[in-house]
């Protein structure tokens, strides 16, 4: 592996962490002043902000505030839309994953992703959690594979008997779930949830949040949320984000989840968690 | 109906809200002459119009099937033909009343699977270039550039065939292995010529697969070309099917360029370089000619167009059914 060393100085980057509580060393992923434009429209910029290992991370704020855009960034899934531009940059292991000798389809090997409406393949529920794995060359008994992976994503028992069957015609909280064992299947170190639980009903959801607590054991979770009590109920950490009078996206601040809610140190923060506006 | 009884939830206070007759200039009658059922003459003589298009279009369809059905029991009656001699028989001569229709089939085959072993892969290439990997700006480009090409007359198809791939084919195998007319020159430019049906129609169902599981692939660490192949060709497969059904019922009805190409006689052989003539081919010669009306080389070439009729009914009828059994819901 070609490894780039951060442009960062050490001291800048305790600089950007002096606001959270969380040691350096404990991090899966963080950014430096990572700005983003579609074309010249700026959608967020400047953003400082760092991601504990094994924790869940949520990010909040008000609609078209850049979380999911700054989500995507991580696995470098903005590459896909042709307009999208990436300033600054985004170390994942301490490697900057937008420095030039660096691919992205290995960075999105290592960071998986769960997206807001379920969209499993249509093939059958087997395929779907095998799929990732046969792509990446895996070379272990697919069987197992799919039944622990299935297992992990307390999906098997109410699957095990309709592996061929169809991914499509499972229910929406099943579908998303298959989703999430199909991304851990491959061994991803951090998984990332654009508002994952928006397309389900309240039951559904519950045994979602459910499933992302027990993940978090094994791996990095960062979610974008739209449900405040949600990310009071879920994450670790919080990170808020509002967007300025250009209409890009920033982030306010950062930290517990529990300090986040009960006693922000920002104004903005505080307004919009008592729904005061957003 | 409802309306009083609303009315009378409202006066006993289990509903809010006001009573009609509460805003003032408005009355409960007034009410019910609003919402009265109007006559729209328009609506009614657009409907009508409509209807009779699609009439039309149905009743042309059941006359020719009469005419080609009339016909052609004309043809099995006549006492010089027998079923069985139509579909076994190597020979098409109808001046020593031999009906054996294999060899027209035979050569429509081979003309047929000529162009769509040219037409498929480079079609469905072309068809995966286009929606997965062209930027939106080349694709404005050659998207219609293709369809320019779906618009050549197929009479200058059969011309290219004759003045262009006849002599290269000759000088490729030599001018002894392959005849003037030949079905391989007439498959081959077939093939370019169906090809722009099968690339659009195959781009038209890679290009509704939606962008969620091209981005579900894409997430778990899938390049391009895995995404494009093993994701989206997938999912798209039940239209890729029809657009290649749609092509081959094409192919069997191409007339002009197999009768300028191909070869003017029937001839029951396997080697694309010798001349044959096709079913299609066949008709058109046989129909420029001065027949009377009721002679039975007349009445042939009609069971010739039915049994082209159910060849191409048959694979329209295979397409329906694969894209309905097959057509995937994504949601």
């Amino acid at each position: 592996m070609n490894f780039i060393s951060p442009i960062f100085t050490h001291t800048q980057v305790q600089q950007c962490l002096v606001d959270t509580p969380a040691a350096a060393g404990n991090c899966a992923i963080e950014t430096h002043d990572l700005t983003i434009y579609y074309g010249d429209f700026c959608a967020v910029r400047d953003i400082n902000l760092h991601v504990e290992l094994r924790k869940i991370t949520a990010f909040i704020g008000p609609s078209g505030c850049g979380k999911s855009t700054v989500l995507r960034a991580f696995n470098r899934m903005n590459d896909l839309i042709p307009s999208a531009r990436v300033e600054g940059a985004v170390l994942f292991g301490g490697q900057n994953i937008y420095a030039p000798t660096v691919d992205a389809v290995e960075v999105r090997r290592r960071v998986g992703m769960v997206f807001q409406k379920p969209n499993p393949f249509p093939k059958s529920i087997y395929e779907n959690v095998a799929w990732g794995a046969r792509i990446n060359g895996y070379r272990g008994n697919l069987d197992e594979l799919v039944e622990r992976t299935l297992r992990h994503a307390a999906l098997w028992d109410e699957v095990k008997d309709k592996l061929q069957q169809s991914a499509l015609a499972l229910s929406g909280g099943q579908q998303q779930r298959l989703c999430i064992a199909r991304a851990i299947a491959i061994e991803p170190e951090i998984i990332l949830m654009d508002e994952p639980a928006s397309a389900l009903d309240p039951i559904a959801t519950l045994r979602i949040e459910e499933l992302m607590r027990t993940l978090a054991q094994d791996y990095t979770i960062i979610v974008v949320t739209h449900n405040m009590q949600q990310a009071a109920r879920v994450s670790d950490y919080t990170a808020f984000f509002m967007v300025d009078e250009n209409r890009a996206g920033y982030m306010v601040e950062q930290g517990h989840t529990r300090e986040i809610f009960t006693n922000p140190k920002d104004k903005r923060t505080e307004d919009y968690i008592t729904g005061r506006f957003g | 109906m409802a309306l009083t009884s609303t009315k009378q939830a409202l006066v006993s206070g289990k509903l809010p809200g006001k009573l009609p007759g509460d805003l003032p200039g408005e009355t409960a009658s007034d009410t019910q002459s609003l919402l009265h059922k109007r006559f729209r003459l328009g609506e009614t003589f657009i409907q009508g119009f409509l209807f009779v298009c699609g009439a039309i279009s149905i009743l042309t369809t059941i006359g020719i099937l009469y005419v080609l059905g009339h016909e052609s029991l004309l043809f099995f009656r006549n006492p010089d033909v027998s079923l069985l001699e139509f579909f076994t028989g190597t020979k098409w001569q109808p001046a020593i009343l031999e009906f054996g229709i294999l060899p027209l089939f035979n050569a429509t085959l081979i003309t047929s699977a000529i162009a769509l072993l040219v037409a498929l892969p480079l079609g469905l290439s072309a068809a995966v270039y286009l929606s997965e990997y062209a930027t939106p700006r080349t694709r404005g480009v050659l998207k219609p550039i293709l369809e320019i090409l779906a618009g050549i007359p197929t009479v200058v198809y059969g011309y290219f065939a004759l003045s262009f791939m006849t002599p290269l084919l000759r000088t490729l195998f030599g001018a002894d292995t392959v005849e003037i007319y030949n079905t391989a020159s007439a498959g081959l430019v077939m093939g370019i010529l169906i090809l722009p049906l099968v690339t659009s129609m195959s781009e038209d169902a890679l290009s509704a697969v939606p962008g969620s599981l091209r981005e579900a692939a894409y997430a778990l660490g899938a390049t391009k070309l895995e995404t494009a192949v093993k994701v989206v060709v997938p999912a798209a497969l039940s239209g890729i099917t029809a657009a290649f059904i749609i092509a081959a019922s094409r192919a069997i009805g191409e007339t002009m360029i197999v009768a300028i190409a191909a070869g003017a006689g029937p001839s029951f052989t396997l080697n694309p370089f010798r001349a044959a003539e096709t079913m299609t081919g066949h008709i058109v010669r046989i129909s420029g000619g001065d027949l009377s009306y009721d002679s039975i080389d007349y009445n042939s070439i009609f069971a010739i167009g039915l049994m082209l009729f159910f060849m191409t009914l048959t694979l329209n009828l295979i397409s329906n059914r694969i894209v309905r059994r097959f057509r995937e819901v994504y949601e």
